[in-house]
């Protein structure tokens, strides 16, 4: 498989593949919600060059709403975003996946009568990106090159998901979020999400994940955050973790 | 006449109105199915087209073609604009609230009328057609700019399918259409597509008008008919599908033509029959004739 050309600069590439890069998204004591409702209560995080960062939480915590207020979807009443040293949380939201940022929400939320190649074409007019860059993605998943004219509401569960991947992937972004992408696949689809994201992360794309479960968690993951009310209650090193770690039990009820 | 080639010209006039409407109708069903939109004021586009086509007329008295060229530019040109305005101005800020929209564009509606009503006044007045000739038929003779109709209406309904199916443009409003949040999340400006559909849709009602005025004259109450035949044309045919639309447009402007040329029925009864064929529509099946089911 060849390697995924980085969206960054030659240069830091480099260094990101010896060891994790500078920060690439800051997310600082952010404050929003729907409305009068509260969700994220001065929810603070940070992802570097080429780290995993795994979000976990039980329903209803918020993860979702801090990707939305991330992409710009929901409006902030505190805080700021920085992506890259800039800061986007004031952009008006479809500036912000223009700065890099690629998202695969939690549901997939394809362009259902849309065929494959027209989602994709829609992720790759995001960025400006052309074919070297939608012929990368379908190299990744070769499954959508023979489904490229196929209705995505008709695709399978497991080949919409890809496709949502590869929609985000065609920004060639600097940052990817990712929603719940192992939500009701099968294990060998697992696992090639799991290496996906893991090919990603080598080269150099900041990558917050979240998962459920804690065997994924645990295989991709630098570092693990707890989410809880709103806000990050615990970050820890995933390396030192287990599977049966007090964290799982308090934080997400396995 | 005997009743065959009273049947052929019943049907010729049927495809004019049919052409027109869908036209009109096309400008409809993209406000409504990408911005969810009910443009009440749809037809007072028709009418501005009309009444600004009659000012362009003025300014080239004794070159009609001249004037029906540039009438053909101009007019959906300064009515796109003001229907961007509108959309900036007054729908943006409602944030699309369907019941809001509904009562602001009736509003338009009022607005646009006694805009018209003092600048253009209460008569009716015609337009010179662009050109005159007659196609003589072996049983009657038929105005060739009637025929011009048809073919030009069906060269810009191919023209909206083609944007809409196979340029980028068509691909961001298609994808704004099934889902705006996410379409926000891929870095589309759905505030600028919204503008650029309602233009549009309003652009293609005073297009439609253009090509009509010669045949029928340009009044500042004109907006009524094509609002309701586009409504029922929409309904038909299923909201947010383009060949739906049209085919359901042909229906309504054969009916039309059939009965009022070929069984002489007053005007009138032809939007009667219409009517009810929506109600059955609606009762029997709601998505349309030719609507995609979704529950
Ligand atoms: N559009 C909305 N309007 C109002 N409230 C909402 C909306 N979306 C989410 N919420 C509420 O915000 C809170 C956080 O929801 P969110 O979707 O962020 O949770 P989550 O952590 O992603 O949960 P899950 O694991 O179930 O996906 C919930 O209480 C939810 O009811
Ligand atoms: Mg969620």
């Amino acid at each position: 498989m060849p390697p995924f050309r980085p969206p960054i600069s030659g240069g830091r590439h480099e260094r990101a593949l010896v060891a994790m890069g500078a920060v690439m998204l800051r997310v600082s004591a952010i404050h929003a919600g729907y409305g009068p409702v509260q969700v994220l209560n001065g929810l603070t995080l940070e992802v570097s060059e080429g780290e995993v960062l795994c979000l976990m939480g039980r329903n209803g915590a918020g993860k979702t709403t801090l990707l939305r207020a991330i992409m710009g979807l929901i409006p902030l009443t505190g805080g700021e975003v920085m992506l890259d040293g800039e800061v986007i949380s004031t952009l008006p939201a479809h500036e912000v996946p223009k700065r890099g940022v690629g998202l695969v929400p939690q549901g997939r939320r394809l362009f259902g009568d849309l065929t494959v190649a027209e989602n994709l074409e829609v992720g790759l007019m995001t960025r400006g990106r052309g074919a070297r860059v939608r012929d990368h993605v379908l190299t990744l998943f070769p499954r959508l090159r023979e489904r490229l004219s196929q209705v995505s509401r008709t695709l399978s569960g497991g080949e919409q998901q890809m496709l949502a991947i590869a929609r985000a992937l065609c920004l060639e972004p600097k940052v990817l979020l990712l929603d719940e992408p192992t939500e009701g696949l099968q294990p060998s689809m697992i696992a090639l999400i799991r290496d996906t994201v893991r090919d990603l992360k080598a080269t150099g794309v900041a990558t917050i994940l979240i998962e459920q479960r804690v065997d994924v968690a645990l295989s991709v993951a630098d570092r693990i955050g707890f989410v809880s009310a709103g806000a990050v209650a615990e970050v820890a090193e995933a390396a030192a973790l287990t599977a049966t770690a007090p964290q799982f039990q308090t934080y997400v009820g396995v | 006449m005997d009743f065959g080639p009273l049947l052929l010209l019943a049907i010729l006039e049927g495809t004019v109105t049919a052409a027109v409407l869908a036209l009109t109708a096309v400008g409809l069903s993209l406000t409504f199915g990408i911005m969810r939109v009910v443009n009440v004021a749809h037809g007072e586009f028709f009418m501005l087209g009309a009444v600004l086509a009659w000012f362009v007329s003025q300014w080239f008295p004794d070159a009609p073609l001249l004037a029906f060229l540039l009438a053909m530019v101009i007019c959906p040109l300064v009515v796109a604009g003001v229907a961007v305005l509108a959309d900036v101005l007054i729908l943006k800020r409602l944030n699309y609230e369907p019941e809001a929209t509904i009562v602001a564009t009736i509003g338009l509606l009022y607005i646009f009328q006694q805009a018209a009503l003092s600048f253009f006044g209460p008569n009716a007045r015609p337009v010179a057609p662009p050109f005159n000739f007659r196609v003589q038929l072996p049983w009657f003779g038929y105005s060739g700019y009637k025929l011009f109709v048809i073919l030009a209406a069906g060269v810009l309904l191919l023209l909206v399918w083609l944007l809409i199916a196979r340029t980028k443009i068509g691909l961001v409003m298609r994808a704004t259409q099934i889902d705006r949040t996410t379409a926000r999340a891929f870095g589309i400006n759905v505030d600028r597509v919204y503008a650029m559909t309602f233009g549009i849709g309003a652009g293609l009602a005073a297009i439609a008008a253009v090509l009509v005025v010669p045949i029928q004259q340009a009044h500042y109450l004109m907006g009524g008919d094509p609002l309701l035949l586009s409504f029922i044309v929409v309904i038909l045919g299923g909201l947010g599908t383009l060949r739906g639309t049209l085919i359901a447009a042909l229906l309504i402007g054969l009916l039309d033509g059939l009965l009022s040329t070929a069984f002489f029925f007053p005007p009138t009864f032809a939007k009667i029959m219409a009517t009810l064929l929506v109600a059955l529509v609606l009762v029997f099946r709601p998505e349309g004739l030719f609507g995609r089911r979704t529950a």
